[in-house]
């Protein structure tokens, strides 16, 4: 399975302070752990959310805000994906993760949605509908 | 948290761990079978111990502890081994009051080569392939017996068998279990290659319906491939391969329709395809052939994956270049089936004419007598010629010869749109 984990900000990423260089090393070293077990499949630190934007969504209505955004705890500062056995396996990994930021933390772990998740949902009508969509999309 | 919680936990720590730890143990005791009881001892122990400790903060070092306090225990046990207990043991109790920072170190170091030796050791020529892929699986990918039965729609008692003749093999040969140098490594990574293909190639043969284990082997062999790539960064091949399976992989979403029937390349729908996965597979190719491996086996069908993966549209398809490619690869993989896909591509890069002469030359050298997906193939080019007759004859054989029923379905609504049905 696929999973996105999400390490998510604190104030000091939020204010733009850089890591240090022994974190900088320590994550560098766990990354490389990452590759060599052969689970990471791609990974990228994000700006603080003062250089985002967000669009809001009400019917036909779209705002553009720009950022920076407060609910600091909820925003993403970085970001993996990884290639797992299961939940467990990502949580262990995580485990092994340097503190990545100054203070106190947090990771989170998110199961990326494969087509088995579905089930009995997506039935093959409803499988061929989306096709027929994607297709549609492709061609525009 | 409950006990079988933590179980759990310390099962998925072990499952992380256990390849390093065999691998290592395997090195030291020159033993597989040994290594892998130590490992399992050394499971047993933090199951009992964890529970009441928590889990260590480097629990691959302390499980390797474990382990070895286990094998000095063995040693001194087994009177036959004096020598190596004298050799060995000695090692051992000199590293036993070292700081764990000290093992830790001492694994951190030659992480990339236990795993590797490990591997090396998994698919040793002198094995099988399908023992070979077994070992490794077990090995180093920590899938049980039964899930690896399960996955070559086995049975357990078969494999469990498999395995334990594998290791009764590697223990009689007298192996050292380094990484091999040279002419041998060269020769022994062909055979590592192979058999994580053939690991990647079972799960991509899992159809629709089929326990879930089946369609994991294609991660399990990517994931091996990636592992492989990190330990031997300067080998052309290994990147080849890996490039490969992750372009082939990213196809895997889209090759089926509802209804569990196959879908042709050149039908699919490409937006399905994983986008992640191809730019991975191109990156690796670039690498193989950055290192001078353009020409391999498996960097040549990685690439020609990759003129597929390249093209937005089937009409995108640059025929031509995969034409040049089967030319190369005809050369260092010379096989017929190469060939009729040489054939199939010349017709779609020149023309159908230019397909009726290569497989009129197949045909001639009596190679793939009795082989549905030959007169399949001329069926479609001599459509595409215009030769409706003699493409509806070819079309009816091939029915006749295919043992799938889909497919003869398929050829069968080939043959009737010839009559212009």
């Amino acid at each position: 399975m696929r999973v996105m984990v999400m390490v998510k900000a604190t104030k000091d990423s939020e204010a733009g302070t850089m890591p240090s260089t022994e974190l900088l090393e320590a994550m560098g070293k766990y990354n490389e752990e990452l590759v060599n077990a052969g689970i990471m499949l791609a990974g990228e630190g994000l700006h603080p959310s003062v250089k985002g934007t967000r669009v809001a969504f009400d019917g036909p209505g779209r705002t553009v805000i720009d950022g920076p955004f407060a609910e600091t705890r909820e925003l993403v500062a970085g970001f993996w994906l990884w290639q797992v056995k299961d939940m467990a396996e990502a949580v262990e990994w995580v485990k092994r993760c340097p503190n990545p930021m100054l203070g106190p933390s947090e990771i989170e772990i998110r199961p990326v949605f494969e087509a088995a998740d579905f089930g009995d949902a997506l039935t093959p009508e409803l499988a061929e509908q989306e096709d027929r969509l994607r297709d549609k999309v492709a061609k525009r | 948290m409950a006990a079988t919680d933590t179980h759990h936990v310390i099962e998925t720590v072990f499952r992380i761990e256990q390849a390093r730890l065999i691998g290592g143990l395997t090195r030291m005791l020159r033993n597989v079978s040994l290594a892998e009881e130590l490992a399992q001892d050394a499971l047993v122990i933090a199951l009992s111990e964890w529970p009441k400790t928590g889990v260590p903060a480097n629990p691959g070092a302390w499980l390797m502890a474990a382990a070895k306090r286990k094998a000095i225990d063995a040693f001194r046990r087994n009177k036959m081994l004096a020598r190596k207990h004298a050799e060995i043991g000695r090692d051992l109790d000199d590293e036993r009051d070292a700081s764990v920072e000290d093992i830790e170190a001492a694994l951190d170091d030659d992480v990339g080569d236990e795993v590797l030796g490990l591997i090396f050791t998994a698919c040793h020529p002198l094995l099988s392939p399908e023992a070979r892929a077994a070992l490794t699986l077990r090995l180093v990918g920590g899938l049980t017996t039964d899930e690896i039965a399960r996955a070559f729609l086995s049975n357990e008692a078969t494999i469990a068998q498999r395995i334990v003749r594998a290791k009764k093999t590697l223990g009689g040969a007298g192996l050292s279990y380094e990484v091999p140098h040279g002419t041998e490594r060269d020769e022994r990574l062909a055979s590592v290659l192979e058999v994580i293909y053939l690991i990647f190639n079972e799960g991509y043969a899992a159809t629709a319906g089929e326990d879930l284990i089946r369609p994991a082997l294609c991660a399990e062999a990517q994931r091996l491939g990636r592992i492989l790539v990190g330990v031997m960064p300067d080998e052309p091949e290994v990147f080849g391969l890996l490039a490969l399976m992750e372009i082939q992989a990213s196809r895997l979403g889209a090759r089926t329709a509802p209804d569990g029937s196959p879908i042709l390349l050149t039908e699919q729908n490409r937006a399905r395809w994983d986008q992640l996965l191809i730019r991975r597979g191109l990156a690796a190719l670039a690498r193989a052939e950055a290192l001078g491996g353009a020409n391999g086996p498996y960097a040549l069908q990685a690439a020609l994956a990759a003129c597929h993966a390249r093209a937005r549209k089937a009409e995108d398809t640059d025929w031509k270049r995969i034409a040049a490619l089967y030319d190369s690869l005809r050369e260092v993989m010379p096989s017929p089936v190469v060939d009729l896909n040489r054939a199939i591509a010349y017709s779609m890069a020149f023309s159908p004419e230019a397909g009726l002469t290569l497989i009129g030359e197949i045909e001639k050298a009596g190679l793939l007598p009795n082989y549905a997906p030959v007169p399949a193939a001329k069926g479609d080019f001599l459509f595409r010629a215009g030769r409706l007759a003699d493409a509806k004859a070819q079309f009816e054989r091939a029915a006749a010869l295919t043992r799938n029923e889909r497919e003869k379905a398929f050829f069968l609504k080939r043959a009737a749109v010839c009559n212009g049905e």
